[in-house]
């Protein structure tokens, strides 16, 4: 490799477009999910009485028809894609987080009560609303991190706590005068929502193109998008985090301090989470205002965008725009007399439709060099003799590696953190020899591929 | 209404509350000792509910509707085994999307469709409902609740007593040395994941056909989650994970109840408290290692 330094990105870009050692065969089973869960979609509306076609020109046409369309879509891909892209930085980390839902709650929370409590001049105001979101999901999310460093509480179960403590610490904030509720002059019950965030703490849409309003929410996602996916692919610091997701014993043993790279890429999914929130109040996609039930799932959808785009932040952006242009469809669906949570069936069905194939896939590979007579099952699978001692556990769940662009990183020393493609063995004659009872539990070496999201 | 009244009704409301999530608990409580915390019991639940709703309304029996949302429970909880446990997908991942897939299914077909309602005969003892206080919350009730005294002590047994749990536990504490010493630990956990879906079955089922007679759009309302809440307030004993039911019924109780009787409480504290006590309780059991040590690990061979 050392002479091919002239000509690094070059190869970088050869070793992107190659899709290594069944590549292929998991795009092609991927086309084939997503027709077996669009088909099964199809079929359930047509069961219950619908007409698929109906269905699919009224999404069509709330999502895509017209540049209004496009431009109600463009605004929930926003805070779908900070989600997401905070999604990949924790789950690379192998610290999972899935308690967006809440932490969008809560940049929501501290974005209205710095919009409504400071009176600053123009727009220095959404600056400073946009900033008090972020830190506020941050230091929310933050908890977890510390819950897991000084108790060792678990991470995934404290952050799906801690997003039912959200919820009903934003009905609380709504529904008490002294904090958030709304003031409204003259009589009427009191609504559990704020007042409307003011106008100067808004985000416009930046320049008219005849109907379509691309909404600086939009502009602000995809910047934070191509920068975090450029830190992961390029920087020390996101080499250590793909270390530490894929195995934390080897990070630790290499010098990286888990526990603390683990809760800053905590605190930034949160922060992420929570400018998604501040997205969602000040931009035009809602009422402005804070309101319970204001994330609209965004938490939970951006999640599995990141699943779908396999922690891949630049890939989060299609994923997004399609996630919003369901959802954007989605109001349309009911003119047509299929209800709207049919978008809901459809976003589960894809998502397993993409995340499948490559498990599956990884699965019957290492099934097959199991069986292969030159390779005795039996073998037991002692870890490369430099990176480290035997270590006892497992590596955390969700770190996800189907990114190739990231195997230019310097991965000398950890053999075993090296991504799929290049240490796998390419497959070797079939063998006629059954399957072992258990294919999941098949010894083999690569089996640290950890294609598990 | 005098206050033994007051105290009477909370406590019979509380048990009905209780009742949906110690069936599911139980089955989650097995699940977790296996080392696979399922988060898709929500689903469970809410596919169960629907189905048992769904199926009596087609047969006109509602026992038999308990009968379907049970099985509908294990089937979900089949899904997710296979998805996480022999295909090994991210358990939470599974678990995530087939809450949102149950979610919209559900909200779609009790849309586009209507079901007659259908609830289970409620038994009622004649002179033993008349004990002050605690008569009817023991003695009327509907006949799955009885279903659940025989529940709760044959998972105690299945889970310390049997082979099978010892095998159970064994794959939750240590997969490896249970690898090692010929337990098929996926396997086990594939069964963990049965038996929790059966169960959470039947807690949503009851919820449809027992507690309230019909279904409504995401009935079980984070009612899943809140069973997760449980066992681990329960630090993983079953005795303690159940007292953790009661006390969430009872919170769940005396929200609905408070209003009515003219005293303020702050709902949104009784809400998040079950949330809150569980967060509490896993910092305060952290340095006691009440965990299963392979909660939430995956286990392949050959990647310690």
């Amino acid at each position: 490799m050392a002479t091919l330094g002239i000509d690094g990105t070059g190869q970088r870009l050869l070793r992107r477009l190659n899709p290594g050692p069944g590549g292929w065969q998991v795009g092609l089973a991927t086309v084939a999910t997503i027709g077996v869960a669009l088909g099964l979609s199809a079929l359930l509306i047509a069961v219950t009485g619908g007409s698929p076609t109906a269905s699919t020109k009224a999404l069509y046409q709330g999502s895509m028809a017209s540049p209004a369309a496009w431009s109600t879509s463009l605004l929930y891909v926003a805070p779908l894609l900070l989600v997401a892209v905070g999604a990949c930085v924790s789950a690379r980390s192998g610290f999972f987080n899935i308690g967006q839902e809440g932490q969008v709650l809560i940049g929501a929370l501290a974005g209205a009560w710095v919009g409504l409590r400071l009176a600053v001049p123009g727009p220095l105001l959404l600056v400073l609303v946009l900033l008090a979101s972020v830190v506020g999901a941050g230091i929310w999310a933050g908890l977890s991190a510390l819950m897991y460093r000084f108790r060792g509480v678990n991470v995934v179960v404290s952050t799906m706590l801690m997003t039912f403590l959200a919820q009903q610490l934003i009905s609380f904030a709504v529904n008490t005068p002294w904090l958030l509720q709304e003031s409204r002059l003259g009589r009427g019950t009191l609504s559990p929502q704020s007042n409307p965030v003011p106008e100067n703490a808004r985000l416009t849409s930046l320049g008219e193109y005849p109907n379509l309003q691309l909404n600086g929410g939009l502009v602000l996602a995809v910047v934070v998008a191509v920068v975090l996916a450029l830190v992961m692919a390029r920087t020390r610091w996101g080499f250590r985090l793909k270390m530490v997701g894929l195995n934390p014993a080897t990070a630790r043993h290499a010098g990286v301090r888990v526990g603390a790279l683990g809760g800053i890429a905590l605190a930034i999914s949160g922060a992420l989470a929570g400018l998604a929130g501040a997205l969602l109040l000040t931009s035009p996609v809602g009422t402005n205002r804070l309101q319970p039930g204001m994330s609209l799932n965004i938490g939970w959808d951006g999640l599995l965008v990141a699943l779908v785009a396999r922690n891949n932040p630049l890939l989060a952006i299609p994923v997004a725009v399609l996630f919003g242009v369901l959802r954007a469809g989605g109001s349309f669906l009911a003119a047509t007399g299929v209800p709207s949570f049919l978008v809901d069936v459809v976003k589960a069905l894809l998502v397993l439709a993409f995340v499948a194939p490559p498990v599956v896939i990884g699965m019957l590979r290492r099934r097959r060099l199991a069986d292969q007579p030159s390779t005795p099952t039996s073998t037991p699978t002692a870890p490369p003799a430099a990176t480290a001692a035997p270590t006892p556990t497992a590596p955390p769940a969700a770190a996800a590696s189907t990114d190739p662009a990231d195997t230019s990183a310097p991965v000398a020393g950890s053999a075993q953190a090296e991504p799929a493609g290049s240490t796998a063995p390419v497959p070797g004659p079939r063998s006629t020899a059954p399957p072992p009872a258990d294919p999941g539990d098949a010894g083999n070496k690569d089996a640290m591929e950890g294609r598990l999201a | 209404m005098s206050a033994a009244d007051n105290i009477a009704t909370i406590l019979s409301s509380g048990a009905r509350l209780t009742v949906p999530l110690a069936f599911a608990a139980c089955g989650e409580y097995v699940a977790q000792r296996a080392g696979t915390l399922n988060i898709s019991v929500e689903a469970m639940m809410l596919g169960a509910a629907f189905g048992s709703i769904a199926v009596a309304s087609a047969t006109g029996s509602a026992t038999i509707g308990l009968v379907a949302g049970a099985l509908v429970g294990v089937a979900v909880a089949f899904v997710h085994g296979i998805l996480s446990h022999r295909v090994q997908i991210n358990t939470f991942v599974v678990g995530l999307v087939l809450n949102a897939l149950v979610l919209g299914l559900t909200s779609y077909l009790i849309t586009v469709s209507t079901f007659t309602g259908h609830q289970v005969w409620q038994v009622d003892i004649p002179v033993l409902r008349d004990i002050p206080i605690v008569g009817p919350m023991l003695f009327v009730q509907r006949w799955p609740v009885y279903l659940l005294l025989a529940v709760i002590p044959l998972t105690w047994w299945l889970v310390e007593r049997s082979r099978w749990g010892l095998e159970l536990r064994a794959v939750g504490e240590n997969p490896q040395a249970a690898d090692v010493s010929g337990i098929e630990v996926n396997k086990r956990r594939r069964q963990a994941l049965l038996w929790c879906g059966l169960l959470a079955g039947l807690g949503g089922a009851y919820l449809a056909v027992g507690e309230v007679g019909s279904f409504n759009q995401n009935m079980t309302a984070g009612r899943g989650y809140l069973v997760i809440a449980a066992v681990i307030f329960g630090a993983w004993r079953l005795g303690r994970t159940l007292i953790g039911c009661v006390v969430f019924g009872l919170a769940d109780a005396m929200r609905l109840a408070l209003p009515a009787l003219g005293v303020t409480m702050n709902s949104q504290l009784l809400i998040a408290a079950p949330y809150l006590l569980a967060l509490l309780a896993m910092l305060v059991f952290a340095t006691t290692h009440r965990e299963p040590r392979a909660l939430a690990q995956p286990f392949q061979r050959g990647t310690t």
